[in-house]
């Protein structure tokens, strides 16, 4: 796939990041989560912070097990990444986002 | 020790009982209540059946609803395979009594980067729990997370978590594992975590037969049957059979059931079996075994009783026809519906699994009497000491529903031999009355012989009779004994004619010696009256004589007299003058 082009093409990035309350790993997460995206995907992304612990029924739509569990909803195919999203260059590869 | 309707009854250790026929009576009452249990065995062996049956049980019978997490198949797959046993898994979802949550886990979708933990798993399983308010748990199988997660040094620590977070939350659980290679008990250890109950199930295949079994390899603070235990998974779902459950205690009517055979009750202490009892019919080939366990049947729906026959050898139509031929019409009885034969191949499945079906027909049926021809095709491929356990538990089955049952059984003795009773050991110690019936060659000619071996108390006959079978019936018929050997055939018959013909000469002999005596005696009265006749002539002679004397002399006096006159001349004669000398 020619990630240069998948880049440049405007297209959104639809992010869900699945949490249990605020712990420490949910917290480091959300922020490695939106340092990478205004990084490499300034403006063309959207995140969407599921907590389990008030609306535990969402876990069962994405087959969540692991948390934290960041979901690329858009574009398709349907991609997960578990963890706290600390390695920055495998998040990518996750995402299959072309670091800038 | 009935613990099914009360699990708490035991000391101590509360238990969940798992509705699953055997399983809670060795177990003592069924599973640890609050806390987990693992189930491991090979693919197929029956673990998510055991696993399913104890959740629907658990939530249609007991009242306690629950949470089936699966890791391998769906929601959908897993109700379309539990529907074979009767668990309509829907109906129980919709009625808020089970929830279903299959967990997927792609490797291929997933990257990991960084820290973290199960807990998606525990909210998903929390949630279903408290939807419901579930008190049991199954997680099916957990080990397919290893497969899906890269990093096992989380998902150990995250399932020992989770085992703790279960019985924190006091769910009885069941948890699922395969078995590890060699001697592990699962493949990735699971047991190290589990380690209140561990339940093992095997699958085995041996002569081509599989047996599946059970073993409760562990209980923590309860005693349990340690014992390998075959188990089934029949259309009823899943049954161990253990023979723990054996107690002795089953009544013992005294009423008595005729065989149906007049004579053969007369030898069984005039009155037949006992109710409830078991009898074993052995014999060699073509002795007649089918014949007396078909007669047995048919006196028992003459009286109107229902019976059930197990037919290992014969097709139904074919025992129909069979026993047409000597006068005994089993199909009018089967159209009344108080017969009912049931026919199957020996080999089609496992002694368990024949076992299994024999419950279910008996519990469905219930019948008085049940024949089973013959036990030994069943028994065919097993060694004794396997059969026996499975026999027992059958015939204790029997006894505790005051069935009274005939088992026939073919043995490989010819005539003549003890192999007959030797090999037959195993199995008669557990029937209460045995009849033995044995082929005889003698004079060009089989014939067959019945004995009653041995009948739990009763005073039975110890002779031997012929058993005639024609087509008017079954019969016993005295036998000859002569010299030293049994007559019997067209022996006895030409025994019983020389007898006649002997006692018709004796008979005439005798009429000939009384005719001898009247004769003699007549001549002896002649030879009585002759000499009378020979004394009455030497009397008369002898009076003749007499009077011949006598008339002689008195002539003589005249003569002389008148030879006196006539000397005494002119004068008056002599005769005065000498008369008056």
């Amino acid at each position: 796939m020619n990630k240069t082009r998948t880049r440049t093409t405007t297209k959104t990035y639809e992010l869900r990041l699945y949490v249990a309350g605020h712990t420490a790993k949910s917290l480091a997460a959300l922020a490695n989560l939106k340092r990478i995206c205004e990084t490499h995907l300034a403006g063309q992304y959207r995140i969407e912070v599921i907590d389990l612990t008030k609306t535990p029924e969402l876990a069962v739509g994405d087959q969540i097990l692991a948390l934290p569990t960041l979901v690329r909803r858009l574009p398709e195919p349907i991609k997960k990444i578990i963890g706290d999203l600390s390695n920055e260059e495998r998040v990518l590869v996750g995402l299959d986002v072309q670091p800038v | 020790m009935n613990k099914q309707t009360s699990p708490r009854a035991t000391l101590g250790l509360p238990k969940a009982p798992t509705g699953i026929t055997g399983l809670d009576e060795i177990t003592g009452g069924g599973l640890p209540a609050g806390r987990p249990t693992l189930v491991c065995g090979s693919a197929g062996c029956g673990k998510t059946m055991l696993a399913m049956e104890f959740l629907v049980r658990g939530a249609a019978e007991f009242g306690e609803p629950g949470v089936f997490m699966m890791f391998e198949e769906n929601a959908a797959e897993l109700t379309a395979n539990v529907r074979s046993l009767g668990f309509d898994l829907d109906r129980l979802v919709k009625e808020k009594k089970i929830a279903l949550d299959h967990v997927h886990i792609e490797r291929s979708e997933i990257e990991e980067t960084g820290e973290y933990d199960l807990e998606g798993l525990f909210i998903r399983l929390g949630h279903a729990i408290d939807s419901i308010g579930a008190k049991r748990v199954v997680l099916d199988t957990v080990e397919a997370l290893f497969a899906g997660l890269p990093n096992h040094a989380i998902l150990r620590a995250e399932l020992r978590r989770l085992f703790r977070w279960l019985k924190n939350r006091g769910m009885t659980a069941i948890i699922t594992g395969e078995k590890g290679e060699g001697n592990a008990i699962t493949r990735y250890g699971l047991e190290e975590y589990v380690a209140d109950c561990v339940i093992t199930l095997d699958h085995r295949v041996t002569e081509q037969i599989s047996t599946r079994r059970l073993r409760v390899l562990k209980y923590r603070g309860s005693v349990h049957g340690t014992n390998e235990y075959p188990f089934l998974i029949g259309e009823r779902g899943f049954s161990v059979l253990p023979i723990t459950s054996l107690r002795l205690d089953h009544a013992a009517p005294a009423g008595r059931l005729a065989t149906g055979i007049a004579r053969l009750d007369e030898m069984l202490g005039g009155q037949g079996v006992f109710r409830g009892s078991s009898v074993l019919v052995s014999g060699a080939p073509g002795t007649g075994k089918s014949s007396i366990g078909a007669k047995f049947a048919e006196a028992a729906c003459r009286r109107g009783e229902r019976a059930l026959l197990f037919a290992y050898e014969e097709s139904s139509a074919q025992i129909l026809r069979n026993m047409r031929s000597i006068g005994m019409d089993l199909a009018p009885w089967v159209k009344k519906g108080l017969l009912q034969i049931y026919a199957s191949r020996p080999t089609l499945s496992g002694l368990e699994q024949h076992l299994l079906a024999m419950h279910d027909m008996v519990k469905a049926f219930r019948p008085t009497v049940v024949v089973v021809d013959p036990i030994s095709n069943l028994t065919i491929e097993r060694s004794d000491a396997e059969v026996m356990p499975t026999l027992m538990r059958l015939i204790d089955f029997l006894k505790q529903q005051q069935i009274t049952s005939l088992f026939t059984s073919l043995t490989t003795g010819g005539s003549g031999t003890n192999a007959a009773e030797d090999s037959q050991v195993g199995v008669s110690s557990l029937m209460d009355t045995w009849l033995l019936l044995r082929n005889v060659e003698f004079n060009g000619e089989r014939n067959r012989l019945i004995y009653v071996l041995k009948s739990r108390g009763m005073a039975n006959s110890n002779q031997v009779r012929e058993f005639v079978l024609s087509d008017a019936g079954i019969d016993l018929v005295d036998v000859y004994l002569g010299a030293d050997r049994v007559l019997t055939g067209t022996a006895r018959v030409a025994q019983a004619a020389h007898e006649r013909s002997a006692a018709k000469l004796r008979r005439e002999d005798h009429e000939r010696k009384l005719r001898q005596l009247a004769a003699r005696r007549k001549a002896i009265e002649a030879q009585i009256a002759a000499l009378n006749a020979q004394g009455e002539a030497e009397a008369a002679e002898v009076k003749f004589a007499i009077a011949q004397e006598s008339l002689q002399e008195t002539t003589t006096q005249q003569n002389s007299a008148a030879m006196a006159q006539l000397r005494g001349g002119s004068k008056g004669g002599n005769a005065p003058k000498r008369g008056s000398r």
